[in-house]
């Protein structure tokens, strides 16, 4: 038992040193804000995972959702020597002289995530998800689902004036556009969260002759889906059937829902931000090569026909 | 050696230690950048720390310096932003408010004879408010002014570097020391934390001595968060929540009795340089948790306040015995 214990263990080690040689010796610093929601530490389990994988020593430190603790942290990894940093930033001000450090000492930057109010020549990419893109792609299933059939959609937004509620807004409108079969009969703020969604699609079926005005719903996150889907539930329709649910995120929950036939598609917003960066980092030890400023995440959209209960299970063990 | 120099001998001991355990096993962090590194990033929070050593070895406590820190950088921020003013002539303005609004918080305290945790309670709220009054987004400041200040730098051997803001906080340490040791305010200072009716009966004025150790301690969270706006040349209402905190436990783990009275200034700065140390050993290390710096101050305090307490129990034996 033991023995092979010990045999799988040097299997896994040989297949880590043998896929990846050029990045196994590589140390990279990673100053993640904190785990204030379930996103973020799923990517934090995400970067780890990937580093693993890679055979990349991870130097991971927390910032507890503070500046100074991620300034603190750039610096000591500066002060250490290690060959790449990943920042995602808590505030998007405040870089210009620690990332100025780290230039001087040639250790090469990479934003995840989000991305700094400082010169670009400081860092060398920022990788981020495109959230008007993700709007238009769920807008495009909804365009494509319906096939011109005449259909009225409700909106639920997110934060009023946050930059994901006002982008994915402007995404998915921009996806309806001429097509005049899909109509935007009411769209209020749900705030991101669960009660608000199910307290608003309330609201909404009620004044829709008891929901039989609407078709699709489009919620900005997948947690106001899954309180909207409740609500539809109490109104006496079916989820998923009656109207239509797509939403934005791809979290658990959102799986199990549409495992239930409840939610019809959602469009993932990765945690895996940190691949694409150590991918990036990866050519630029090998062969010097830049990448371009901006590394765009796919944005994937997965429906009913993608098993969801399998996603399901993959992504519960992520941390959300 | 004295029983009131064993704190302070003993946090000497636990910082020397334990940096010489931390390079024994990172032997880069005796390089000249970490310790660059320990001066800088610590420096607003040392500021604000001899602030609070002040006020503690008076016997009181002061809440309001995180927030006084961070509505000093959106102030300062709101200022170079939408006035042409000079940002030396902005720090001398809210040098000027801070100052009157610990002085204030000051003379509630004597006056209205109200524990000095509720009034600074009520200031901490006080300003965190003001800040997001002033702006509830994170504003950048590009004044050129700020660009040389930051250039302004000694490089040490080895690529470190004793930044502007890491000078002035040894700068104000050192001022602290004479302040507390070699002037009559200082005495008063420690008399007052000796015991509130004691002092006034010798003569000590415990009026103007209040009004002005909060005064000092809001002038220090002042330049503390012009510090912090140099820092991250950036004005944030949500920055520095919880540093008062922070500042307390250095002053505690410097040395100094939480009841008043006893306690050095320049064991502060040991407290403030073991809880970097603490941070740089977990960023060196990379897989703990960053919580665990958190829990080690924690540890450390309990520590504190025993031996505090044990030097108390001996030296009262002693008396006792003596007599």
């Amino acid at each position: 038992m033991k023995f092979m214990k010990a045999l799988s263990c040097a299997t896994v080690l040989a297949g880590c040193v043998f896929s990846s040689a050029s990045a196994a010796d590589m140390t990279v610093g990673f100053s993640q804000i904190g785990s204030e929601s379930g996103w973020r530490a799923a990517e934090t389990t995400v970067t780890k995972q990937e580093a693993e994988k890679r055979g990349i020593d991870l130097k991971f430190a927390d910032a507890q959702q503070k500046q100074e603790n991620q300034i603190k942290a750039l610096r000591s990894f500066i002060a250490q020597g290690v060959d790449a940093i990943f920042v995602a930033p808590v505030v998007a001000t405040g870089w210009d002289e620690v990332l100025g450090e780290a230039k001087d000492a040639s250790i090469p930057v990479i934003l995840l995530d989000r991305t700094v109010d400082a010169d670009k020549s400081l860092y060398m990419t920022a990788v981020t998800s495109d959230l008007v893109h993700e709007g238009n792609v769920a807008g495009k299933w909804l365009v494509d689902t319906t096939a011109g059939k005449p259909c009225n959609v409700v909106e639920l937004q997110g934060t009023t004036g946050s930059s994901p509620a006002i982008d994915r807004k402007k995404g998915f409108e921009e996806a309806l556009k001429g097509h005049d079969n899909l109509k935007i009969v009411r769209s209020q703020t749900g705030d991101f969260t669960r009660t608000k969604g199910k307290e608003v699609m309330e609201s909404f079926l009620k004044a829709e002759n008891g929901g039989k005005n609407i078709c699709a719903l489009y919620a900005h996150n997948d947690d106001m889906a899954v309180g909207a889907i409740q609500a539809i539930k109490e109104a006496g329709l079916k989820p998923g059937k009656d109207i239509l649910v797509v939403s934005i995120d791809a979290v658990p929950d959102i799986f199990k829902a549409m495992a239930a036939g409840e939610a019809n598609a959602t469009v993932e917003l990765t945690p895996n931000m940190a691949g694409p960066a150590f991918d990036a980092l990866a050519a630029f030890k090998k062969d010097g090569k830049e990448p371009p400023k901006w590394i765009q995440t796919e944005s994937k959209l997965y429906t009913q026909a993608d098993d969801p209960q399998k996603v399901y299970d993959a992504k519960k063990g992520l941390g959300y | 050696m004295k029983a009131k120099h064993l704190p302070l001998a003993a946090t000497i001991l636990i910082f020397v230690l334990s940096y010489a355990l931390c390079a024994f096993q990172f032997p880069n962090i005796l390089s000249t950048r970490v310790i660059g590194n320990l001066l800088t990033d610590n420096a607003f929070l040392g500021i604000a720390a001899v602030g609070m050593t002040f006020v503690i070895l008076s016997g009181g406590i002061d809440l309001s310096i995180g927030s006084v820190i961070a509505f000093t950088g959106v102030f300062l921020a709101v200022m170079m932003e939408n006035t042409s003013i000079h940002p030396l002539a902005a720090f001398v303005l809210v040098l000027i408010i801070t100052t009157s609004f610990g002085a204030l918080m000051g003379a509630i305290i004597h006056h209205l004879e109200m524990p000095a945790f509720i009034v600074t309670l009520a200031g901490m709220f006080l300003a965190r408010g003001m800040a997001f009054v002033l702006s509830i987004d994170s504003i950048p400041i590009r004044h050129p002014f700020y660009a040389t200040m930051k250039g302004f730098y000694l490089k040490l051997p080895g690529g470190g570097r004793l930044t502007l803001i890491g000078g002035v906080m040894l700068l104000v340490f050192a001022l602290g020391i004479l302040i507390a040791h070699r002037t009559r305010f200082g005495t008063n200072v420690y008399a007052l934390g000796g015991g509130a009716q004691t002092a006034r009966l010798m003569g000590v004025p415990t009026g103007t001595t209040t009004i002005m150790i909060y005064a000092l301690s809001g002038l220090l969270a002042g330049l503390s968060g012009i510090v912090f706006s140099l820092y991250t040349s950036a004005g944030y209402s949500l920055a520095t929540v919880g540093v008062e905190l922070d500042a307390i436990a250095a002053v505690v783990i410097g040395g100094t009795l939480l009841s008043g009275g006893s306690g050095f200034v320049a064991g502060t700065l040991i407290g403030i340089l073991i809880q970097g140390l603490i941070q740089t050993y977990i960023t060196f290390d990379g897989t703990l948790s960053s919580w665990w710096t958190k829990i080690l101050i924690g540890f450390l305090l309990f520590a504190f306040i025993l031996l505090q307490k044990g030097i108390l129990y001996l030296s009262r034996n002693n008396r006792a015995l003596a007599a």
